[in-house]
């Protein structure tokens, strides 16, 4: 139980998906004008995170892994299908996301509206696809931890869009310099930002 | 084809991308590979290639292949010729240069959802012819290369005090050698890249007013 806690408190702050590695920046900056859609569109990555990294760990574990299909019988134990792993995690989040839009559609249309075109474009949002190719470097032990690194990025990159879009909503105000205008100066706000999660970098869990 | 290979406009679609309609400054494509790799210069040189290849490729194959696509399935069939093509390009990596391959990453992985390719797919590669697409597709890559190898660049030299692994700063500048100069650690650390960025753009709307917002 503790090791769950400390995974999921390590992925939102010390290994944040926007400040320390980059990821879904685009989304972040395209989608960050304005705190309501940050915020639907924040839910829906938490979503997906925590359905694909779980799904992508169970792949990667009994498919794709060297020696991996060996629960097939003794004549798989040399296949090694990792050159594989980028389209089949690919798929799998594409097909995800699908799926999400459909039960989204169905069963909360009031959110589906809000996130509109937002939300079949999360499959091309690289914090997805990173979250999964990470597994590869953690070496988690059970598909548990998986789940909840999936759901802690989520929340690390909802937290992320959020904090930018207030920020962003409060800057409409302010005189800055012409032509850092818009883009320059969210990038610059970005990298401050940056600098202060990288003050949690010493706490060891 | 009726019109020469290099007309003016087919010159304008290799030379716009990289002033006046850059993806990473004013298309803001592809940030997020941009970013992580330009620590040091290497990596940045090896990482544009790489985009180059894929983007020039899968440009003129979605464009060749763009009056038989299926509306509604675009989606699925441009990220299976992406994939493809990055996995190719992944073995290329792995065998040629397997430690700037270890050093990239995820991020060699990332180039499937690098919007910037997705964005020129979308944007250009579907209704155009495919030399057309190919020149697209250079010019794109090569406004993104300009940028991440000035990123790389101004890191490497201020955070390292070397260029492609190679000393500039002499040893005797150090304090550690009885000089003055002092690398500064914060240009290594990831947010700078941010900053770096936000000063190139800075610098370009400054000295091309027409791209200034509001």
């Amino acid at each position: 139980m503790e090791n769950l806690i400390n995974i999921f408190v390590k992925s939102i702050f010390i290994e944040n998906m926007v400040f320390a590695y980059f990821f879904g920046m685009c989304s972040y900056l395209a989608v960050s004008k304005k705190v309501s859609t940050a915020t639907g569109l924040g839910i829906a990555v938490i979503f997906v995170l925590g359905i694909t990294v779980p799904v992508n760990y169970l792949l990667e574990k009994f498919v794709l892994n060297e020696g991996a299909l060996v629960w097939l019988g003794e004549g798989f134990a040399n296949v090694d299908l990792s050159f594989l792993r980028f389209i089949m995690f690919i798929a799998i989040i594409a097909s995800m996301v699908q799926l999400v839009e459909m039960i989204v559609e169905k069963f909360a249309p009031d959110l589906y509206n809000q996130l509109g075109i937002f939300l079949p474009l999360i499959a091309v949002n690289c914090a997805i696809l990173g979250g999964s190719l990470f597994l590869q470097q953690k070496a988690f032990i059970n598909v548990g931890e998986a789940t909840v690194y999936g759901i802690g990025s989520g929340v690390g990159w909802f937290l992320a869009i959020v904090g930018i879009a207030a920020i962003r909503e409060k800057i409409e105000y302010s005189n800055v310099p012409a032509p850092l205008r818009g883009l320059g100066i969210t990038f610059i706000v970005t990298g401050l930002m940056g600098l202060a999660f990288m003050g949690f970098g010493g706490i060891k869990l | 084809m009726s019109e020469p290979l290099f007309s003016k406009k087919n010159i304008k679609l290799l030379s716009d991308p990289i002033n006046d309609s850059n993806p990473i400054t004013v298309q803001v494509l592809g940030i997020c590979s941009a970013l992580a790799v330009t620590a040091q210069l290497k990596p940045s040189i090896v990482m544009a290639i790489s985009v180059t290849a894929v983007l020039a490729l899968a440009n003129v194959i979605v464009s060749l292949l763009r009056n038989t696509i299926p509306n509604r399935i675009r989606i699925i069939v441009q990220l299976v010729i992406i994939a493809a093509l990055v996995i190719l390009v992944d073995q290329v990596l792995k065998a040629f240069v397997y430690d700037v391959s270890k050093q990239l990453s995820v991020f060699v992985g990332l180039i499937i959802t690098n919007c910037i390719i997705m964005g020129r797919l979308e944007a250009f590669a579907l209704g155009n012819r495919p030399w057309q697409s190919f020149l697209d597709g250079i010019g794109n890559a090569a406004g993104y290369g300009v940028i991440l190898i000035i990123v790389g660049f101004f890191r490497e030299l201020l955070g390292s005090g070397s260029l492609l692994g190679y000393n500039i700063i002499p040893e005797s500048w150090y304090i550690a050698n009885g000089g003055f100069y002092e690398n500064n650690g914060l240009m290594v650390l990831s947010p700078m890249a941010l900053i770096v960025v936000g000063i190139i753009i800075w610098v370009q709307r400054g000295r091309n007013r027409k791209l200034i917002e509001d």
